[in-house]
């Protein structure tokens, strides 16, 4: 019998985390997406997870692989004709929508995908770079590298970044 | 740790507002998936009532839990996750007819309860009695005495006790309306206030 704590407890814990990944990793209404299909995921799953295992990693790895279905099936799919066409075309402005200053995780997004998910998994899941190799495959160093690589492209590329 | 946090602490300070409400939306989405899903093995949520928040619980059988503010929330929760399923989640609507059921009992509209309940929290001779509770109609009271000759165990009284005390639904399943023989209260899962709030409701009604 499970001493596991009640899923609300890991939503509630994780949720924030999690959207921050899926925002570094994808645009909304992506990252919206990516997000409810991880915590379907988890939930799927969550009776079987063992108790020993590290809840926001685990989270972090679904998410990463349901970004990664988004992405693949984002490629495979033609835009739709009709949104191509007039009064579709634009993203309605968040210009003075507070909180809807996205900078920082379109800098994110727009790095190499490395790059981009070692960042992700790093400074905002706040994962060990072990932990991330794990996710990405490779060694901790590369991890590690990758993620470097990418905080020194978002000095150079994002305005609010400053020199370190 | 490392000297790159500040750039993401300035973006989590920007998201935070609009992320709880992103949140919120998102927690919403998860509830109606996981239900159409089956994935939601107990639902729950929250009312104010004249005794105090009580904590609902819901499995796809139905209503499986009650709880007072006393026996402590997180505590019940961390209960039902471990004797019946982690997988469970804040999701009003299967609550919502046990909601208002319970409101209109609470302003003494209602004087039976017409829900689907789950009694798997119990079993044995406890389940026996609470299953015998709801016949003890509304503003009437028994002794533990006279519940265990219902039950047809006359000599059970403290075992009686023992049921109402372990009673996972209460009000709904009345033990509230079980009392010592000399007609004072008697212990109550919600505090002694609580059952005589309860009385005092029914009885004015």
């Amino acid at each position: 019998m499970s001493i596991k704590q009640p899923f609300e407890k890991v939503v509630e814990e994780h949720g924030r985390t999690v959207l921050r990944v899926c925002r570094a990793l994808l645009a909304a209404p992506d990252a919206d997406d990516a997000w409810s299909e991880t915590f379907l995921s988890a939930l799927r799953a969550y009776r079987e997870l063992p108790e020993t295992a590290n809840v926001e990693a685990w989270l972090v790895t679904i998410a990463h692989r349901k970004a990664i279905d988004v992405l693949r099936s984002r490629q495979r799919q033609p835009v739709p004709v009709e949104e191509l066409t007039e009064g579709r075309t634009e993203a309605p402005t968040t210009l003075g929508v507070p909180g809807a200053d996205d900078g920082l995780w379109q800098a994110v997004r727009a790095l190499p995908d490395r790059q981009r998910q070692a960042v992700a998994y790093h400074y905002v899941a706040g994962l060990p770079y072990a932990e991330i190799a794990r996710i990405l495959g490779g060694t901790t160093d590369a991890a590690r590298r990758a993620a470097a690589d990418g905080i020194r492209n978002l000095r150079r590329n994002y305005p609010g970044g400053g020199p370190a | 740790m490392n000297n790159h946090d500040d750039l993401f602490a300035t973006q989590a300070d920007t998201d935070a507002r609009a992320d709880t409400d992103t949140l919120a939306r998102l927690h919403r989405t998860l509830e109606r998936a996981a239900e159409e899903e089956g994935l939601l093995d107990v639902a729950y949520r929250t009312v104010d009532s004249p005794v105090g928040t009580l904590l609902l619980a819901a499995t796809p059988r139905g209503l499986v839990r009650v709880a007072y503010d006393v026996e402590g929330h997180d505590r019940v929760l961390d209960t039902l996750a471990t004797r019946l399923s982690p997988r469970v989640l804040r999701a009003p609507r299967r609550l919502d007819a046990v909601a208002r059921e319970l409101e209109e009992y609470f302003s003494g509209r209602r004087r039976s309860f017409d829900l689907p309940l789950d009694l798997s929290l119990s079993k044995g001779f406890r389940l026996l009695v609470q299953q015998h509770l709801p016949s003890i109609g509304y503003a009437q009271t028994r002794s533990y005495r006279q519940v265990a000759e219902l039950v047809g165990n006359p000599k059970a009284v403290r075992a009686v006790g023992t049921a109402c005390a372990t009673n996972p639904l209460p009000v709904v399943l009345p033990c509230h309306r079980v009392l010592r023989a000399d007609g004072s209260p008697g212990g109550y899962a919600g505090g002694p206030a609580a059952k005589t709030t309860l009385l005092n409701l029914e009885a004015a009604a």
